[in-house]
């Protein structure tokens, strides 16, 4: 495969001098593409992943990044783009989450995730997951010539992102946003404190449903470079980072979107000069921040003790 | 089945912030009160009390305009319930907030201000915006009221159920209410906490010229504060005075069957052999619903 070839000649380029280094890897079409593609997905899922992480609905967003695997398949089977494929079946599992009873993390009184996924619906999400999973197994299998598909569609790439492809994420990022930033505010206070925000007046089934819409969305753009399994590495990390870092909303949020940036130009940057694939580097970065976040929280009292004394 | 005692202790001053017409509630087919009459005037302090599954909390609700009476009459600031909205600040019962919320205390608070408007969560900075540095000042402000200041910059998720309390009342008093709904708020603090809550309402509701319906388990902690008490049995109500409701006279006419309310050395009242009514296992408070039909603090 060419790209691929493409990328094995910048993995033997790489000198230690940026400038050079981004020069080399930017002399690739592919490449300037995977980084706007990146740059795109990296503010959707963080801004969408911080509402996430607040609402407690990892589990919702890990069943739509499940679901949109044989979306992808499906759609590169039927000779359509993938990228069409994830978001049809990721958005359409968000409206169907949203339909079952009890789904997508609603919460208990009170705003605290009480009990939030009864045993029989995550049975039968698991159920329907597994299902599905094996669909997608299928119609890659059907899909002969599908080079590296399963891994590529698993656990992300970067190779071959259109710029059409581009110009379709951004679209859907921009009308995603807006949404986001129009119903932030309600959304917000129906997220920390739901009973409340009811007896506010807020509509907060309604918010719910909305909101696993965007999720959709943003599920669908996020693993189309981290993969149907990787999602969290973008959806999820940079948030949970962020609000490890600081209880402010509006600082947390924007290092959430801060941290996804730096993670998935350095995960592009390290796969383009490696042979190894882009979903474990954006994953890893992810993961040291927010180790390095943990760790930093954990030290600071025990600095404040030492300078004191 | 209703009693309705006159109450001598205090005048309403001007219209009166709630009234109650023989409101009656009926979920269900089963009617779990009926008769409530109630006139609170400005700067009363009300407790709503009964056993456990008697419909205290839907009591609120149809205040709060959620659920329909079956029949009779509420009227709020003189309109009917619903229609008042930020002149009536609620603060429903919960459990605490999850401790890994990362989200401050004033944050939560300025929810309570803004929290239903659409748009971005996150404010210009004050120094652009006089209406913003108007919101900043009056969520300091109430945060001061009650006590609050010390922790509200922390995630409230770390702070303590009594300190996680006093921002919720901040929060239900940021837009000025002029009646303030509470669902049993001290529920699942610990007794020092409860008597420094209860406090905290009794002040704020005289400070502020603030009325006040408690929704209670226990009437104890807020004794010295109250004017009213809403006493709710299966079928019936009582209303009245502390001192007037909840003597071993009344209770048992409320109830048919013979209850006996003690005093204890310190002033605390116990009421003895209250009917517990049909279990209803919606309840949350299913758990601790044991003592009260044995012998336990009035509420």
């Amino acid at each position: 495969m060419l790209l691929a070839d493409a990328a094995t000649q910048a993995a033997a380029g790489w000198s230690w001098n940026p400038l050079t280094d981004i020069d080399l890897m930017w002399s690739y079409p592919f490449m300037v593409n995977a980084f706007r593609a990146g740059t795109v997905i990296a503010v959707l899922a963080a801004a969408v992943g911080w509402f996430v992480v607040l609402r407690r609905q990892t589990f919702a967003a890990h069943t739509l990044a499940l679901v949109g695997f044989p979306g992808a398949s499906g759609a590169v089977l039927l000779g359509i783009s993938a990228g069409i494929g994830y978001f049809a079946f990721c958005v359409t599992a968000a409206v169907v989450l949203a339909l079952l009873p009890r789904a997508g993390g609603l919460r208990g009184p009170g705003g605290s995730p009480g009990g939030s996924h009864e045993g029989e619906e995550s049975a039968l999400t698991g159920t329907v997951q597994a299902f599905l999973l094996a669909c997608g197994f299928l119609f890659v299998a059907l899909y002969k010539g599908f080079l590296g598909g399963v891994n590529a569609l698993l656990f992300g790439s970067f190779l071959g992102i259109t710029d059409s492809q581009v110009t379709l994420l951004a679209a859907v990022a921009v009308v995603v946003l807006a949404v986001l930033a129009a119903i932030g505010r309600p959304l917000l206070f129906a997220s920390v404190d739901e009973a409340v925000a009811r007896a506010r007046g807020v509509r907060t089934k309604l918010l719910s449903t909305a909101f696993l819409m965007l999720l959709g969305a943003a599920t669908a753009e996020a693993s189309q470079i981290t993969g149907s399994l990787l999602v969290f590495a973008l959806l999820v990390m940079p948030a949970a980072t962020a609000q490890v870092l600081s209880p402010r909303p509006a600082v947390s949020l924007l290092l959430a979107v801060v941290i996804a940036l730096a993670v998935t130009w350095l995960g592009l940057t390290a796969a383009c000069f490696s042979v190894y694939p882009v979903g474990f580097y954006v994953t890893t970065f992810a993961f040291g921040a927010y180790v390095l976040a943990k760790l930093a929280t954990q030290a600071r009292p025990i600095l404040r003790r030492a300078v004191t004394a | 089945m209703t009693l309705t005692i006159p109450a001598q202790s205090r005048t309403p001053v001007g219209e009166p912030v709630l009234e109650l017409r023989d409101a009656t509630m009926r979920v269900a087919g089963r009617t779990l009160w009926s008769g409530v009459r109630l006139d609170l005037g400005a700067a009363e302090f009300t407790a709503v009390l009964g056993p456990n599954g008697v419909g205290k909390s839907t009591l609120l609700k149809a205040v709060l305009g959620l659920q329909p009476l079956a029949s009779g009459e509420i009227r709020i600031l003189g309109a009917p319930p619903g229609q008042s909205g930020p002149r009536v600040g609620y603060l429903p019962q919960r459990r605490s907030f999850d401790a890994n919320l990362r989200i401050r205390g004033t944050d939560i608070v300025g929810l309570g201000l803004d929290g239903d408007r659409w748009g971005v969560p996150f404010p210009r900075p004050a120094r652009f915006s006089a209406k913003r540095r108007a919101a900043r000042a009056r969520i300091a402000e109430v945060i001061e009221l009650v006590g609050a200041t010390a922790y509200a910059d922390r995630p409230i998720g770390q702070c303590s159920g009594g300190e996680q309390q006093r921002l919720l009342i901040a929060q239900a008093l940021v837009r000025r209410p002029e009646l303030l709904l509470l669902d049993e708020p001290l529920d699942s603090l610990d007794l020092p906490n409860q008597a420094a809550v209860a406090a905290l309402i009794g002040r704020i509701c005289r400070e502020e010229g603030l009325s006040v319906v408690m929704v209670a388990h226990d009437v104890n902690p807020i004794l010295a504060y109250l004017d009213r008490v809403v006493y709710l049995a299966e079928g019936g109500a009582a209303t009245g005075t502390p001192q007037q409701v909840i003597t071993s006279e009344t209770l048992t006419r409320l109830y048919g069957t013979p209850v006996e309310v003690l005093r204890t050395s310190d002033g605390r009242l116990v009421v003895v052999g209250t009917p517990e009514p049909p279990a209803r296992h919606t309840d949350r408070h299913d758990a601790s619903a044991a003592p009260e039909g044995t012998g336990h603090a009035a509420g």
